[in-house]
């Protein structure tokens, strides 16, 4: 064999020499000189400065240790290479590296100072390769060194360098595991991280250095179960395993109540007899006794973390990875009520479609399952059948399955089933098939004869294992009632001539010695055959023969004596031991001599005392102490490095330990006086979320207590005024909620806005009686002043902003700093004024249009809008704001829309919403606009102009236009920042689909009288008895709807007209008043949709 | 975790070793050829072996046994899973996973190993990622390589591993930007002697294909997701959406995936496409047996029934089987007593079958068993639960993709019995 044909096998690129390897003794010297030469020849490839020629070296060398072949004598001239410019080059040579390096760890320090460098790169993917190989290499001299650099990635601001620390750790901790202590101290500081890169790798590494100290976990619980969903799986699988252990220390068991109840409980009956059963019979054995216990224990109250966790991991069953779902399977079994856990079922189902293996692991576990949980699988009982295609071990633990799930209702199902098994081919399957109808007989009495009459024919079967199953599994039925069976035993007794197997022979022989009264014909002949071939017999039946030798000669001594002596003669010459000990041992009991003691007195009592019947019990019985899903409870023995899962607590340890302080580092994690209302919000955390994401709910269930407690300090005030402002005061405080980051100034404002509150409530109540349609002059609040001024011109409209401005200085003592924020305030402010003009009659047609007409030219001073367009028609203060962009969604950004009742001037077609940004996050926003909108098909949107930046904490407000085709029909839009979108949707109420015209009494008659028949909607109603006054009335329906009023001569009459915004079709509401409330309600309009949408809701608007 | 890697082919060679720890000697494969040798059929050797200082778990893939060497606790499904994951990986590079695919690029697999396990834990199993890591080999790549010495490994830094979403590479272009989604169902049924059903269920994925330019989001909607009863998603899948509105959102990983697999929900009644006529008989003191098998369709809503295959183990008893397909083609393996007819497609006014004798060895007596016979078959254009998308469409990007939806419904594990029911049914109910 030349050098060069073996040069030519160590390139694996052709298959053909691969093959041929094998061939080779490897101890002939001829490999050995061949190895020396072809070593030589990579040592010159390797020093050359051709990368090509590296590159082939070091490839064949990789596939030298690939086949496990030895190529260490190579290390000096591979690491020379580990500076090298090639990538593959330099991959390969650290694949060699991490290899050899433990093996010659001198000279795997020449290369550690090129890793050190590394450690120092700039690029984070480098500094993380460098850390992996570095701490890979099993070298004990460079312990410091490695320990050094994985406290200082565990700091990197890169979280994937962060992650190769994690990684680091248990490579350290199994090279020296002296620095345990140091190693958990990177660990605490890595578990604090919240990035879910990190997450599953220190989790992993906690595992494998200190899974004792549950203590760390603590204040890193709720974060875990957080981050949980978007963690890597594989991690995944780590953290729900530890969780699973934690949750045991710290929590209560959830289904304490039931779990006394079934230790009370006798073995049989718990795990056999249906759920119900169980119960009631439980109940009435042990009721006093647990109702004492009971009734000391609390009520089970689940910790909210206990459900945080159960909750989190729940959407994980979905997960396309089988361990990912066996751990959440197993997390739910040890942790759930009992209630919950049947949600597992369906997932584990799913999972027996997979690879064999995985039906192999999670079958385990469910047969596991089925003995304590059965009814959880019941429903899928058809998944288990097996198919003559499935691996032997596959089916016998489907079998196992159906037998746990056997009960009085299914049996029948399942026996037919079992019935087709026994044809089966393969011969293993049917005798675990046999053992099961068995166990089914046992346990199930109804069907015991029914199976022992199955198993009977079976007998005549011709495969002889089949029968030897059969006797075995019959000898356990009959011993349950032996009497009742005698012809069985007599059956049995034929069966000695044909049948081989050792374990049936002996079943049958000692069935026939324990009944011997039963068939006191047979048995005798029985043992003269046996006694004939005694010394072909196999061992246990020769124990057998001897027993019932031994039983016949007790009951039988006249038949059966020199028999008896016989056998126990050849038995005492036997080659075993066991047996002539057994010989021996009976002859002293049964033969009288005169040297036999006492003992042969009791010969009969201890040869045929009535033995108990054996319970056949299920192999998975009890397995459940060790952890589902783990390596330990698959063998059914303690695996190295098992963590026990813990017993429940007796009481739940203190929760508060899971509480974050606030760091000021770390502000987002604020402390929570309540805490289940920030988890809920926590989980609406998105689903790509990181854990930076988690500021944004943590905050906001800080603004919530303080919004609540805000309206709570309002509501006196709120509650001394009238019903119809309720809501507005409500809008107040909603809209003061946004605002939480200027919460100073609020506690101000309230006070303010309190006292005004007051005031105007009382000014009120006195124009209502007067029912004055001019306004006070003599009142001295400011926007009396301001709603007289605002009907003429626009210079006093402007006045009236300024003037508006000086009242809010006046107390707040602080300009704000951009007039569009104003608006907002202004209306919580003005509103409870403003309305009086609106439902004055006075209001000619004149000062309507030119208003408008103001408002088209100052279209962007919001402020002078909303003064104006109340002095037009509405009260603005009832204008009702709507959710566009919750802050949680829009990860601190909020957007309200209201329909500000003002013309849009650039579209006369278009219906004006204004909308309110409010900026709640810590950063600023910038370049708010519109896109993309889609809309249905008509709709048009005039787009607001970009806002090019919202200050942290900030609010702005713009108007934008949508014609909305006459419908109510959402606007879909995309709101856009420079880095986020978000789809939003605009719905308008129907009244703002229209704008008020002013119609003369007969103007409206004629146009009514041309609405009528299908255009004319009626409707009867009953005024609450707060709205029976004109004044009421006009204001509940111009809230609801965008009208106007017309003059009209009637007292008990109000009528309204308006026209709807894109086809100005006319749109006429009467509301006509009879006694003690008693109204009808008219709407005349040619668009029968609108015209039924508003019948609906003025009506809802007059008598709520 | 995982310790070491052993690849051990059909005839017992270690052909692969890879140690991610502490080197394991070979020799601890030993207990794994004892228990191989102790089961009867290659798929027997129990997944979970216990040594005295290891324990072995291993798959059967593509007959390679992949051997995982733990020394502590670890759940055995996280083991088996990530096996399977490497199975397919290596699928995925190579085309097949076989032994001489391995050896040929055993140093690529060799790669692969490295960055998919860090001392035994997962590293990067995502396709995607260690694509960009390591090129796939190509018949190009391989020319251009050997003439350049350029190399398989990827010359940018992979960044993948740092994004929000591993699961697709950056910068993806293509000029022609499509996306496929097959929507693959499967019956699992058994039929009883009778021809009446014992249980049938649906099983469904949807395989994607996407070729997208940038960072598409796509959304995909069902007629009636209604039917989906129990479902698995690849990761990529925002599940909240799913929660809520029951529509598939997602950004797809770049090529192909298994977006979806899902359980039609057992209240819906399974129909079954094909009925079996059977009539296998042997009987007593004769050494021949009859064998009669028609296929025929049902319940196909008018789609023809395609790639029909039968296949049945016979009892051992048989010596061989004198038949006449009236289509197609069938063989007898007289070592393993399999028969196999190939049918091709059903013709409705021509149904197949199958017919003749089935020789006994002389003097054995008649066989206990009755053969299962198995069957495969494909339909096209069809999902057998009634399945259907509704629309998809894509966010993020400018561009018209062209997509494409295909249904196909396939024959699972499809059996029918032909068991004689032993006396207990009448003696008992």
């Amino acid at each position: 064999m030349s050098a060069s044909s073996a040069f030519n096998e160590e390139k694996m690129g052709s298959s053909s020499v691969g093959e041929a390897e094998y061939a080779y003794d490897p101890v002939s010297g001829k490999i050995f000189s061949s190895d020396y030469n072809r070593h030589d020849d990579l040592k010159e490839m390797l020093d050359s400065n051709k990368d090509s020629l590296k590159l082939e070296a070091m490839k064949r060398i990789v596939a030298m240790i690939a086949r496990g072949k030895n190529a260490s004598d190579l290390f000096p001239a591979v690491v020379k290479n580990v500076a090298c410019k090639n990538i593959e080059v330099k991959k390969l040579v650290y694949v060699y590296l991490v290899r050899y390096a433990e093996e010659q760890q001198d000279l795997a320090l020449l290369s550690i100072s090129t890793f050190q460098r590394g450690l120092k790169d700039p690029n984070q993917l480098i500094r993380a390769s460098a850390l992996r190989v570095l701490s890979s290499i099993r070298v004990t001299i460079i312990v410091p060194i490695m320990m050094l650099a994985i406290k200082e990635a565990a700091s990197d601001m890169s979280p994937y360098v962060r992650k190769t620390a994690a990684h680091a750790i248990p490579k350290l901790y199994s090279l020296d595991p002296e620095q345990k202590d140091q190693l958990i101290e990177v660990i605490e500081k890595l578990l604090a991280d919240k990035t879910t890169l990190v997450a599953g790798s220190v989790v992993m590494a906690f595992e494998e250095v200190c899974p004792e100290r549950i203590d760390l976990i603590h204040k890193n619980y709720r974060k875990l179960c957080n981050l949980l969903i978007d963690v890597e799986e594989w991690g995944q699988v780590v953290i729900i395993n530890m969780l699973t252990r934690y949750a045991r220390t710290q929590f209560l068991n959830p289904n304490l109540n039931e779990s006394l109840l079934e230790d009370g409980g006798s073995g049989d009956k718990t795990f056999y007899g249906s759920d119900e059963d169980e119960d009631d019979d439980e109940k009435e054995n042990k009721e006093k006794a647990e109702a004492a216990a009971l009734a000391k224990r609390k009520p089970y109250v689940m910790d909210p973390d206990h459900r945080l966790l159960l909750r989190n991991t729940k959407p994980l069953l979905q997960s396309r990875n089988a361990a990912v779902v066996m751990a959440v399977a197993q997390l739910y079994f040890h942790l759930a009520p009992k209630a919950e856990v049947g949600v597992i079922a369906k997932a584990l189902v799913r999972l027996l479609r997979s690879h064999s293996e995985v039906q192999f692991v999670v079958l385990q576990n469910v047969a596991t399952m089925t003995i304590r949980r059965r009814g959880m699988f019941e429903p899928y009982l058809k998944s288990f059948y097996i198919r003559s295609t499935d691996p032997t071990l596959i089916k016998i633990l489907k079998l196992e399955v159906l037998t746990n799930l056997a009960n009085e209702t299914n049996i029948s199902t399942i026996l037919r089933e079992f019935q087709t098994y026994i044809k089966s081919m393969d011969k293993d399957f049917v005798a675990a098939t046999i053992q099961a109808i068995g166990r089914c007989a046992t346990n199930i009495g109804e069907v015991r004869d029914t199976c022992l009459n199955g198993l009977v024919q079976l007998l005549s079967n011709r495969d002889e294992l089949v029968v030897a199953e059969s006797v075995v599994v019959i000898k356990k039925l009959l011993q349950m009632q032996p009497e009742k069976h005698s012809d069985i035993i007599k059956h049995m007794a034929k069966l000695t001539d044909n049948i081989q197997v050792p374990m049936a022979r002996a079943s049958i022989l000692w069935l026939i010695g324990e009944y011997c009264e039963h068939v006191p014909k047979i048995a005798p002949d029985v043992l003269r055959k046996m006694a004939k071939s005694f010394t072909y017999e196999e061992d246990i039946v020769k124990l057998q023969i001897l027993n019932l030798a031994a039983k016949l000669y007790l009951t039988n001594s006249k038949q059966t004596k020199l028999l008896t002596q016989y056998v126990l003669n050849l038995a005492k010459y036997d080659q075993n031991y066991d047996i002539r000990d057994r010989a021996r041992f009976i002859r002293q009991l049964i033969v009288p001599t005169e040297k036999s003691g006492a003992l042969s007195k009791y010969a009969k009592k201890l040869f045929l005392a009535l033995k108990p019947a054996p319970v056949l019990e299920s192999p998975f019985k009890d397995r459940d102490h060790f952890q589902l899903g783990s390596l330990s409870h698959l063998l059914n023995a303690k695996a190295g490095g098992y963590q026990e899962l813990p017993d429940w607590p007796e009481a739940a340890p203190d929760p508060s330990v899971r509480n974050v302080e606030v760091k000021e580092s770390v502000p987002e994690w604020t402390k929570c006086s309540s805490r289940e209302k920030r988890k809920e919000k926590k989980v609406e955390k998105p689903f790509y979320s990181d854990s930076e994401g988690e500021s944004g709910p943590t905050e906001s269930a800080d603004s919530e207590t303080n919004s609540a407690s805000a309206s709570d300090s309002a509501s006196d005030s709120e509650q001394s005024r009238s019903s119809s402002e309720s809501e507005e005061s409500d809008e107040g405080s909603e809209s003061e909620e946004e605002k939480e980051n200027k919460n100073k100034k609020k506690v101000v404002k309230k006070a303010v806005k309190e006292s005004e509150s007051e005031q105007s409530s009382e000014e009120e109540n006195r124009k209502l009686e007067k029912k004055i349609k001019q306004q006070e002059k003599d009142s001295e609040t400011v926007s009396d002043d301001e709603e007289s001024d605002s009907e003429s011109s626009q210079s006093t409209s402007e006045d009236s902003e300024s003037e508006a401005e000086v009242k809010k200085k006046a107390p707040v003592s602080r300009t704000p700093p951009k007039p569009v924020k104003k608006e907002k305030k202004e209306m919580s402010l003005l509103d409870l004024d403003d309305f009086e003009p609106a439902t004055s009659p006075q209001v000619t047609p004149i000062s309507t249009l030119l208003s408008n007409s103001l408002v088209t030219d100052l279209e962007g001073l919001s402020l002078s809008d909303s003064v104006l367009a109340p002095s037009t028609i509405t009260p603005s203060g009832t204008l009702k704001s709507y959710e566009l962009l919750h802050r949680i969604t829009g990860e601190g950004l909020s957007v309200e829309y209201c329909f500000g009742r003002q013309p849009f001037s650039p579209d006369a077609n278009m219906v004006a919403v204004q909308l309110q940004f409010t900026n709640n996050s810590t950063s600023e926003t910038k370049n708010l606009h519109m896109k993309d909108v889609k809309l249905q098909s008509g709709m048009r949107v005039k787009e607001f102009p970009e806002i090019e930046l919202l200050p942290a904490g900030d609010t702005a407000s713009a108007v934008m236009g949508i014609d909305f085709c006459d419908s109510t029909q959402a606007a879909n839009l995309q709101l856009c920042t420079s880095t986020r979108k978000f789809f939003v949707s605009i719905q308008p109420p129907v009244g703002e689909l229209m704008r008020p015209v002013f119609l003369t009494e007969n103007e409206f008659k004629r146009e009514q009288g041309q609405l009528m028949g299908m255009n004319e909607l009626t409707e009867k109603l009953i005024l609450d008895a707060k709205y029976r006054n004109e004044h009421a009335i006009v204001q509940r329906v111009t809230t609801a709807a965008h009208l106007s009023r017309v003059p009209c001569g009637s007292d008990n009459e109000c009528r309204f007209a308006g026209r709807t915004v894109t086809s100005g079709s006319l749109v006429l509401v009467t509301v006509a008043t009879g006694e003690e409330g008693v109204a009808q309600l008219t709407v005349n309009c040619e668009k029968m949709v609108i015209g039924t949408m508003l019948v609906k809701d003025i009506l809802l608007a007059l008598t709520q | 975790m995982i310790h070491s890697l052993f690849l051990i082919n059909a005839s017992g060679d270690i052909f692969l070793e890879k140690h991610w720890k502490s080197v394991v000697s070979r020799s601890v494969c030993d207990y794994f050829f004892e228990a191989q040798e102790r089961a009867t059929e290659p798929e027997n050797v129990p997944p979970v072996i216990p040594t005295p200082h290891h324990y072995l778990i291993s798959v059967l893939r593509h007959r390679i046994y992949f051997v995982a060497v733990i020394q502590s606790e670890v759940p055995p499904l996280f083991v088996i899973e990530f096996l399977h994951r490497v199975v397919d990986t290596f699928q995925d590079y190579f085309g097949v996973c076989t032994e001489a695919a391995i050896k040929d690029n055993v140093v690529v697999v060799y790669e692969l190993l490295e960055e998919m396990l860090d001392n035994g834990f997962p590293l990067a199993t995502e396709s995607n990622i260690l694509k960009e890591l390591i090129k796939p080999p190509t018949i190009l790549r391989t020319m251009v390589n050997t003439i350049t010495g350029s190399t398989n490994v990827g010359e940018q830094l992979p960044t993948g591993q740092l994004s929000v979403v591993p699961w697709r590479r950056t910068g993806v272009k293509y000029t022609n930007n499509e996306a496929y989604f097959d929507v693959v169902e499967e019956i699992d049924a058994i039929i009883d002697k009778s021809g009446s059903t014992i249980t049938a269920e649906i099983q469904g994925v949807i395989d994607a294909c996407v070729k997208l330019t940038g960072m598409p989001d796509l959304t995909l909607s069902f007629m009636n997701p209604r039917l989906l009863d129990d479902v698995s998603f690849h990761p990529c899948v925002r599940f909240k959406r799913w929660e809520a509105e029951r529509i598939l959102s997602f950004i797809p990983p770049d090529g192909n995936f298994r977006l979806l697999s899902y359980h039609v929900s057992s209240q819906n009644l399974v129909a079954i496409p094909v009925y079996v006529k059977h009539n296998i008989t042997f009987r007593e003191g004769s050494s021949q047996g009859r064998f009669d098998l028609t296929l025929g369709p049902k319940q196909t809503m008018g789609k023809a029934v395609e790639s029909v295959l039968v296949s049945s183990q016979l009892p051992r008893g048989v010596l061989n089987a004198n038949l006449n397909p009236s289509q197609g083609a069938y063989t007898f393996d007289p070592v393993t007593k399999l028969l196999t007819w190939d049918v091709g497609k059903i013709n409705p006014q021509k149904l197949p079958n199958l017919k003749g004798t089935m020789n006994l060895q002389a003097g054995a007596s008649k066989p206990d068993e009755n053969p299962t016979i198995n069957i495969q078959f494909k339909i096209q254009q069809m999902a057998i639960s009634g399945l259907k998308v509704n629309r998809l469409d894509m966010y993020g990007e400018k561009y018209k993709p062209f997509k494409g939806i295909k249904y196909m419904t396939k024959a699972g594990k499809f059996q029918v019995r032909t068991y004689q029911h032993f006396l207990m049914v009448q003696t008992s109910m």
